[in-house]
């Protein structure tokens, strides 16, 4: 696959991760993960797309080390990814800033290194003003800001997401994914995005990957070239129609394949 | 094309349907129109007096008090005669007893110490309690084995182990505490072992993910989102603790008297207006406790977590 041309030269980008034949099943018999196999390049923004059940969310666990294949292997930088979860997770007794410290606090770092990377990335999200006030007090769009900023704050090289856009309002879900292309713009991340919505995945990906479940698989991996940051109006360009069809077309075809009883496509 | 009519609005009409209006605006919200096939909402009337919030906040608990004092002094004064010792009227108690400094000196000396008591037991619990939760949580074969013993401490009654405690630690303060403890052991360990074991999983997982030791889990997010339990086990053990220290002063009578040790006194002699004045403090003292409890909670948590709090 050759590498997408639509990041910035700019930036120095160098995380990568690879799913080695990855397999995943429970001890029910249930097939999670069959034979997961590809590679996201640095560089590159992929969004992963599929419906309930098709194994995305568990593949980033095991790209974020919260679980582990039960076949084949998962190579991940050796640096924390930054990852940000549909829930944004702040603790609800530490203020914003303290909140988006905790990476650098955890990690050892004096005091005022954690403080500066801290109050610069909430600039970097314009929540530089918020940074005393107390997650409650916060709408779930700037909530995930936050997320998102702590996830940042340590400049990773790989950044996580597990459909964070998920429990957010239209509106805000649109303003979001236009926040979210200036800050893949401005940092030096590969990313690994899932989405449930297609035409999410079209719009923020470099590169789209399909999958189904039962068992979880990937059936598609198409690439987007637009450069970033793409306009609103994008949505309404042929070539990203195009894109949203064949993904539909696949994803119908690939719940025709699936076997709910066993688990394994039908022949 | 059929002619529409117009019904003549003569000033008998829109007086009838104003009135009939009016009649239906006085029950609140619904009026029903001279149309038959529609409902409609609007603002209901006004209470015509406005009554500040406090006002209906503190005088029921006023009148409820008034009634009761007022019940009381009847019963004493004219139900009860000549056995009026068994329930002393309450300006009795307080004239009899509370006023005079030879009867109360010797009684707030007592509820000290039953404070201290109190205190040093719920203290003692407190640490105990929660290193022991702590334990439970990060040990399935702990929890397993300390449990059913933690469930038998709230259930087993105190007077089957007092002569056990007293051959033990003897008479006076040490088994005072030790009692106190067992009233408020149970309640602080199932609070915090609960506040431990139900922290959300996406916070877990944020400290997994950032491979986070034991220590820093334990400090940076355990113990600060178990607090609320822990609260919620402290404000029951709170009032509990005063429960116990009163019941040990009751069978460890050794050394300085405590406001249990004088209510079985006065009992015994008795001297009904001291012993009512021995149980108003002791229960002025429960009150106490529990509201420094209830306010040290909400300094600590009110500014991240929304708790019930009594009005």
């Amino acid at each position: 696959m050759t590498a997408t041309k639509t990041m910035p030269d700019t930036l120095h980008r160098t995380g990568s991760i690879t799913f080695d034949h990855i397999g995943k099943q429970y001890s029910n018999g249930v097939e999670a993960l069959s034979n997961v196999d590809f590679t996201i390049k640095p560089g590159q923004f992929v969004t992963i797309v599929g419906p309930s059940g098709c194994g995305k969310s568990t593949l980033l666990r095991i790209a974020a080390g919260l679980s582990w294949p039960t076949s084949g292997k998962a190579v991940v930088p050796k640096t924390k990814p930054g990852v940000v979860f549909q829930d944004a997770t702040l603790l609800p007794w530490k203020t914003v800033l303290q909140n988006v410290e905790l990476p650098g606090k955890l990690d050892g770092l004096k005091q005022d290194d954690y403080e500066k990377k801290a109050m610069n990335v909430l600039y970097n999200v314009d929540l530089d003003k918020f940074a005393d006030s107390y997650p409650g007090q916060l709408s779930g769009g700037m909530k995930m800001r936050v997320s998102i900023a702590r996830a940042l704050s340590l400049e990773p090289s790989v950044m996580l997401f597990d459909e964070p856009f998920g429990a957010l309002d239209e509106i805000t879900r649109l303003h979001m994914q236009d926040e979210l292309q200036k800050i893949i713009v401005n940092n030096p991340f590969t990313g690994m995005f899932i989405t449930h919505s297609v035409s999410e995945a079209v719009y923020l990906g470099s590169r789209v990957i399909v999958m189904a479940a039962r068992p979880g698989r990937v059936i598609d991996d198409i690439t987007v070239p637009a450069p970033y940051p793409r306009p609103a109006s994008y949505r309404y360009q042929p070539e990203f129609q195009q894109i949203v069809e064949r993904i539909t077309n696949a994803l119908i075809k690939g719940s025709a394949m699936s076997d709910p009883e066993h688990g394994s496509p039908s022949k | 094309m059929t002619a529409i009519t117009i019904p003549t609005l003569t000033r008998k009409t829109t007086m009838a349907t104003a009135a009939a209006t009016r009649k239906n605006m006085k029950e609140g919200s619904m009026a029903d129109t001279d149309m038959a096939d529609v409902t409609v909402y609007t603002k209901p009337a006004e209470p015509k007096i406005k009554v500040p919030k406090f006002v209906t906040n503190v005088i029921p608990g006023l009148i409820s008090l008034v009634c009761g004092l007022a019940i009381w002094t009847f019963v004493s004064t004219y139900v009860l005669g000549q056995r009026a010792f068994l329930l002393p009227a309450p300006a009795k108690v307080l004239t009899g007893s509370l006023m005079l400094p030879d009867h109360f000196a010797p009684m707030m000396t007592a509820l000290l110490l039953t404070t201290r008591v109190a205190l040093f037991g719920l203290l003692l619990a407190f640490i105990i309690g929660v290193v022991t939760a702590i334990i439970m949580k990060h040990s399935k074969l702990a929890e397993k084995a300390i449990y059913p013993y933690a469930v038998i401490l709230q259930t087993i009654p105190v007077l089957a182990l007092v002569p056990l405690i007293g051959l033990w630690f003897g008479y006076g303060f040490a088994s005072r505490t030790t009692v106190c403890v067992l009233f408020t052991l149970f309640p602080i360990i199932s609070n915090t072992l609960f506040g431990l074991q139900n922290i959300d999983q996406g916070m877990v997982d944020l400290f997994q993910t950032r491979q986070a030791s034991f220590r820093q889990r334990l400090w940076m997010l355990e113990l600060p989102a178990a607090l609320p339990s822990i609260f919620t086990g402290l404000k029951t053990s709170s009032g509990l603790s005063v429960v116990g220290a009163v019941v040990a002063d009751m069978y460890f009578t050794q050394g300085t008297p405590g406001i249990g040790t004088l209510i079985t006194v006065y009992t015994s002699r008795l001297q009904s207006t001291d012993l009512f004045a021995a149980i108003v403090m002791s229960a002025v003292l429960g009150l106490i406790v529990f509201e420094v409890f209830n306010k040290l909670s909400d300094m600590v948590i009110a500014h991240w977590h929304l708790t019930r709090s009594h009005e």
